[in-house]
């Protein structure tokens, strides 16, 4: 490697650099940057094929009103440093009108400034009520909150008259954030909590802590806030103590993968979903149904993987853009203001009615309560 | 013309040319911005050189230090009402200290232990600043107030690349001269023959452990410019993959060559922003670039670089 060959590359980077930027003018450029590698690409890599996907789909289709749609992602490994420097580029390089990205909290929170000084539209897809509470001007989301996943919960224990509970949380990020919304909120649906135990994100045993609820006098269930393989590890030995309440889970589980982690043990268990996940077994009168069985089959057949809800929130995010596009034209001024209000729509996670003052637009009929019966999903309601 | 590379004024020179020159050049902010964290990573790089190139010994948690940097700006102004400048100033004194801790039993010893502790040092940081959510806000991060100077608040990325240039302009400096001091001399001394050195009285474990805590104070200071940068901090600064891109940067820029660690930053930064035109391949092109580097510049850009221009030349 001579000095020489070293500057012929970084005068080839400089010019990868230029013509990413150079895109025929009449394109409509969305970017996107997902953690699609590193520890969240669970979430990323879905959301990535999804936007492909259906980008591919609407310029086979001749666009948006004739115009194509250039979709620019940038993949962040998770990394909230590495998000933002590629913010700032599709902002400064790539002058896209728009972003549908963000795949976790921390990425999405370290680019919201970059998008608010720029003034452009940043539609995100991670979990968590701070990014739209406090309210951004350009800051909207598409996938439920924790804070609604509790609320879901606790309608339905009410329902059921459940009323003092013990809770088991995992010290992740999910379990977290979910757990100190679900504490935030359980007085308002007279929900008392009578224990809190927590474990660790790969701890491999949670007898001890189950002990401690079980020995509480008066428990009527238990809610679980956690995600990956601890659920599952609290299900099976939820059921090994021979604990006969009803054990409620989080959306944070809601894929096929607990189910065959929990087995048997997973009979029973209820907890919060998009429709997306129980699309066949919506009634017909659902109008949810079309949209999550469109989805599902068309993400199915193209990654010959199973539908995840996380995919779902990306199909969310750029159909409410197009929407705003085809409504009011390219400027990120107009799209803004027309992706606050859109109406009505119907997404993969229930029907989004935008407005000035709530960036996501959900509301809690788009849950399913979901009950876990001879190792599928059924609807509980 | 070895004299001349060699001489100290030079290098300083000759990094302060390049962040001008490059400074002037550089079209629009997101250039900034990477140029900027080019500079804030060669800050770290620098002082772990030091340890790595110098004293000879590895750390493998010196993403712990930039952690406990990048927090101090974040926690100290928001909960205790700390100004900006001190909370760095505290961060970086801290940061020495726990070095100063940790070093002092290991460091007696032979070998890399230096490198297990650290290793497991870095891991509880990141544990710490993830478990700890109630106050820095767990895996999704915490805000970080702005830097004020002069009743400006800054937040241009043109700013902060002149801010970072002087910062690591002035850091090369220091590091210059701990290099031409008696310790500096001792570190010589020890990185050629460690028997030698002890048997002309040196007292060996003192001395890595001053490097081990200056390298520390660099991460530490590093860490909290990256945080001010960003105005948005995640426990990520901290993680094993980022103690492990450091030492990276100090190896592939030249072990002992402080310029290097400019050049080596600038190659693990750039190049994945370069790479992202090639999406899928990204990962593969990047491993096969550094293996590239490694083999035909076995003791790292900027060391064989020289060695063959002073061949050429003499």
């Amino acid at each position: 490697m001579t000095p020489r060959s070293i500057l012929k590359l970084a005068a080839l980077a400089l010019m990868a650099g230029t013509t990413l930027g150079a895109a025929k003018a009449q394109d409509i450029k969305i970017g996107a940057v997902l953690s699609v590698t590193g520890p969240a690409s669970f979430l990323g890599d879905p959301e990535e094929k999804t936007l492909k996907m259906y980008v591919e789909e609407i310029n086979a289709k001749g666009g948006i009103k004739g115009r194509k749609i250039q979709l620019i992602t940038y993949d962040d490994g998770g990394d909230a440093n590495k998000a933002r420097t590629f913010a700032t580029r599709l902002v400064e390089e790539d002058k896209v009108v728009a972003m549908v990205g963000g795949t976790t909290t921390g990425t999405t929170m370290s680019m919201g400034p970059v998008f608010e000084d720029a003034q452009l539209p940043f539609i995100s897809l991670a979990g968590a009520v701070v990014i739209v509470e406090p309210q951004k001007k350009w800051v909207f989301k598409t996938p439920h909150t924790d804070r609604m996943a509790c609320e879901k919960i606790f309608e339905d224990m009410k329902k059921r008259n459940l009323t003092k509970i013990g809770m088991i949380s995992g010290t992740d990020g999910f379990g977290k954030s979910m757990r100190d919304e679900c504490v935030k909120v359980n007085a308002r649906f007279g929900i008392e909590i009578l224990a809190e135990e927590t474990y660790g994100p790969r701890d491999t045993d949670m007898t001890p802590q189950l002990t401690n609820l079980k020995g509480k006098s008066g428990m009527q269930a238990v809610i679980n806030p956690g995600f990956g393989q601890g659920p599952a590890i609290v299900t099976r030995n939820f059921r090994q103590l021979g604990l006969t309440v009803p054990l409620y889970q989080s959306h944070g589980v809601a894929s096929k993968q607990f189910i065959d982690l929990a087995g048997d043990a997973a009979n029973g268990v209820r907890l919060p979903a998009a429709a997306l996940l129980v699309a066949d077994k919506l009634p017909a009168s659902d109008p949810q149904k079309p949209v999550a069985q469109a989805y599902a089959k068309k993400f199915q057949d193209a990654t010959k993987q199973p539908v995840s809800t996380f995919g779902g929130h990306a199909y969310d995010g750029l159909m409410i853009l197009v929407g705003a596009i085809e409504r009011g034209g390219a400027d990120p001024k107009v799209i803004r203001d027309e992706i606050e209000k859109t109406k009505g729509f119907m997404g993969t996670a229930g029907i989004f009615n935008m407005t000035a003052t709530d960036h996501m637009g959900l509301d809690l009929s788009a849950f399913k309560m979901l009950e876990i019966k001879n190792g599928d999903w059924a609807l509980a309601e | 013309m070895r004299g001349l590379i060699g001489n100290r004024w030079a290098e300083l020179g000759a990094m302060a040319l390049l962040i001008g020159l490059v400074g002037l050049i550089l079209p629009s902010g997101y250039y900034f911005r990477v140029g900027a964290l080019v500079l804030v990573s060669a800050i770290a790089a620098l002082g772990l050189n030091l340890l790595l190139g110098y004293a000879g010994q590895v750390s493998l948690g010196h993403a712990g230090f930039v952690g406990i940097g990048a927090y101090a700006v974040a926690l100290l102004p928001t909960y205790w009402g700390v100004p900006t400048l001190l909370a760095l100033a505290g961060g970086a004194v801290f940061s020495g200290l726990l070095a100063l801790a940790l070093g002092r039993p290991i460091l007696r010893l032979k070998g890399h232990f230096l490198a297990v502790a650290t290793l497991g040092l870095g891991i509880l940081v990141a544990m710490v600043l993830t478990n700890e959510a109630r106050i820095t806000g767990g895996p999704d991060g915490m805000p970080v107030p702005r830097l004020e100077l002069f009743g400006t608040r800054i937040r241009a990325p043109e700013t902060w690349y002149w801010i970072t240039g002087g910062v690591l302009l002035v850091a090369t400096f220091f590091a210059q001269n701990l290099l031409n001091s008696s310790t500096g001399r001792a570190l010589r001394a020890l990185h050629d023959s460690e028997v030698a050195a002890r048997a002309a009285g040196i007292d060996v474990a003192r001395i890595k452990g001053i490097v081990f805590a200056v390298s520390a104070i660099y991460a530490s200071v590093s860490g909290s410019l990256l945080a001010l940068l960003n105005g948005h901090i995640t426990p990520d600064v901290a993680s094993f993959l980022n103690s492990i891109e450091l030492v990276t940067m100090v190896v592939l820029g030249g072990m002992g060559s402080l310029l290097g660690s400019l050049i080596g930053a600038a190659v693990l930064v750039i190049l994945p922003q370069a790479l992202t035109i090639f999406h899928e391949y990204e990962h593969l092109l990047l491993g096969s670039f550094i293996i590239l580097i490694m083999i035909f510049l076995r003791d790292g850009i900027v060391p064989t670089l020289r060695k063959r221009f002073t061949e050429r030349g003499s």
